[in-house]
């Protein structure tokens, strides 16, 4: 089922005409609205006028997270207040939050993105779904709901945190579909079948995102479930779930591309790279009003492949994910950066600034567990001293990442220091 | 009277215990008791030795931390009653215990280990009630 042919169908000509249209209005809306990009062109040179076409856009300036944080919270933002509808926010690399606002147009935008991507699960109106990312900030919930809602599916928003309740509405309402990240759901085929529910079940697909996963475990959720699983991608900065998704054939990720310009670029010259090669994605968001950002580094490592698709798409697929470029950590579909943990723990005087995240996935959930040395000044010989600083531990933690850490407190001198970069996670996890 | 208790903490790990004894060992520090409060992440293991500060300064040396801290040795009759008796007179103050363990010397008297809330107040309990307590000097005889 293709929900726009028009758009992801249309030949590679039209689609580059598209895109230079849209990109050539984008960067004179940019120049005239927001003070960070006409800054950053006229300290190269570079007018509006100049970016003629897509094959200009190698001249124009790259945007990345630190750029939203500096411009916290709405200095990024292209339009007033009164014109933005929806705020959402994802963590930072420290403490402050990315923020992002939409336009009532972004927001159609957003779900339409959405439609196309629960089509390629072949989901529509009479479908049940269930919308099992966390509803608020986070754009998961409200970005699978919208789009879900836009296709004429029969949405219901379970949002997270109570499997039971999941489960039992999964049978009692004969749920076909659902959206949540990938390890929920292998956890949800475990509470189905230790409730001896799998055969009681209407399941049938699942599109799941926010967090990284494998082939292998795609392959997992589906013989569990007898069900097709569909990997969506989205991130805030650039709208939300919905910037790509696999179709029935999964050969790689279809992007709106008609929205979302995609450019791959070698890691270390930041120059981009020719099909099938890896490097870096960065997005230029063609139509978005609020928070238009132009060849924003996503920091996600892919390949991309322009060729026209068996399912009839001719929309570029960018391939399954092959790791990171910084250290952010995806952990139960919570971006978390271990300078986050650095500059929590700063505040805790009982402990050195030394500490160590262990990540793991224990029952298919992902855990953390963050280690950290008791401070020699701060040595006690009373054991609810130390219980005592590891709920206040588990507290900041909680309060940083807006996840729950298990805290383990252990002897000073006793965590590893490197020479050179420190090396804070272990990642017992396989996800690339 | 203090003595010094010597504190270290351990993780619970394989042979985490018997590297710090090995330490003392090679040192010559004699251990005359330890208790060992255990939770299932860590330990802190409660020394009482006969040169704690001695003990402090080897261990520190070998990578390990640990921390000296007073504490009363009370010395009570065996017979029944006598602890019970002992607590009475602490809780009649309003002091909390952190913690208590037996110190085991074969003699007619039994010794026990009391970190109180308030250390100074309990020594003056303990020294108007002519109630015989050990000092580091007294440890190192024993």
């Amino acid at each position: 089922m293709i929900w726009n042919e028009t758009k992801e169908c249309m030949s590679r000509d039209e689609m580059t005409a598209l895109q230079s249209k849209r990109l050539v209005k984008l960067v004179d809306y940019v120049y005239h609205n927001v003070e960070f990009y006409r800054k950053k062109m006229q300290a190269v040179d570079l007018m509006p006028g100049d970016i003629k076409g897509i094959e200009d856009i190698t001249k124009l300036p790259f945007t990345t997270k630190d750029d939203l944080r500096d411009n916290y919270p709405f200095g990024l933002f292209a339009v007033p207040n009164s014109e933005i509808v929806r705020i959402h926010a994802s963590s930072g690399t420290t403490g402050k939050a990315t923020v992002v606002g939409y336009t009532r147009k972004d927001l159609d935008i957003w779900s339409e993105c959405v439609a196309r991507c629960l089509s390629m699960a072949n989901v529509g109106k009479d479908d049940i779904i269930q919308i099992a990312y966390g509803y608020g900030l986070f754009t998961g919930g409200l970005g699978a709901h919208s789009g879900a809602e836009k296709i004429g599916a029969t949405v219901v928003p379970m949002s997270t945190g109570n499997s039971k309740k999941l489960t039992t509405m999964m049978v009692d309402f004969g749920a076909t579909a659902i959206a949540c990240t990938p390890s929920y759901l292998l956890h949800i085929s475990e509470v189905l079948a230790a409730e001896g529910l799998l055969d009681k079940i209407k399941l049938r697909a699942a599109i799941c995102g926010a967090e990284p996963w494998t082939e292998k475990m795609r392959h997992e959720i589906e013989t569990r479930l007898n069900i097709t699983a569909h990997d969506i991608y989205g991130l805030s900065e650039i709208m939300g779930p919905g910037v790509a998704c696999d179709c029935q054939y999964h050969r790689g990720l279809h992007v709106c591309e008609d929205h979302f310009y995609p450019e791959i670029l070698d890691t270390a010259t930041l120059t981009p790279v020719g099909e099938g090669v890896t490097g870096e994605l960065a997005f230029t968001t063609l139509t978005k009003e609020g928070i238009p950002l132009i060849r924003y580094r996503t920091k996600d490592l892919t390949s991309i492949d322009r060729s026209v698709c068996e399912c009839g798409r001719s929309s570029a697929r960018i391939s399954r994910f092959k790791g990171r470029v910084d250290d952010m950590l995806i952990i139960r579909g919570v971006n978390v950066f271990p300078s986050q943990i650095e500059a929590a723990l700063v505040d805790v005087e009982e402990v050195t600034p030394h500490y160590m995240m262990i990540v793991d996935r224990v029952n298919n959930l992902d855990t953390l567990e963050v280690q950290v040395e008791l401070d020699q000044r701060y040595y006690t010989d009373e054991v609810r001293a130390i219980e005592a600083l590891t709920k206040k531990i588990t507290h900041v933690i909680q309060q940083a990442l807006g996840l729950s850490a298990k805290v383990k407190i252990v002897e000073p001198q006793s965590l590893k220091r490197s020479e050179g970069k420190a090396v804070h996670v272990v990642d017992n996890r396989k996800l690339y | 009277m203090f003595a010094k208790q010597l504190t270290v903490f351990i993780e619970n790990r394989t042979g985490r215990l018997s590297e710090v004894l090995s330490v003392l060992k090679d040192n010559g520090v004699n251990i005359i008791s330890m208790s060992l409060a255990d939770t299932t992440e860590f330990g802190l293991l409660r020394l009482i030795v006969d040169n704690a500060t001695k003990g402090k300064e080897k261990l520190s040396e070998n990578g390990f931390s640990s921390l000296l801290s007073d504490v009363s040795i009370i010395k009570i009759p065996h017979k029944v009653g006598a602890l019970s008796q002992l607590l009475k007179v602490i809780d009649e103050n309003g002091i909390n215990i952190e913690y208590m363990y037996g110190l085991s010397v074969a003699t007619e008297k039994a010794y026990v280990v009391l970190k109180a809330s308030d250390t100074a107040l309990v020594d003056e309990i303990l020294t108007e009630q002519r109630i015989e307590t050990l000092s580091c000097e007294d440890l190192a005889r024993l």
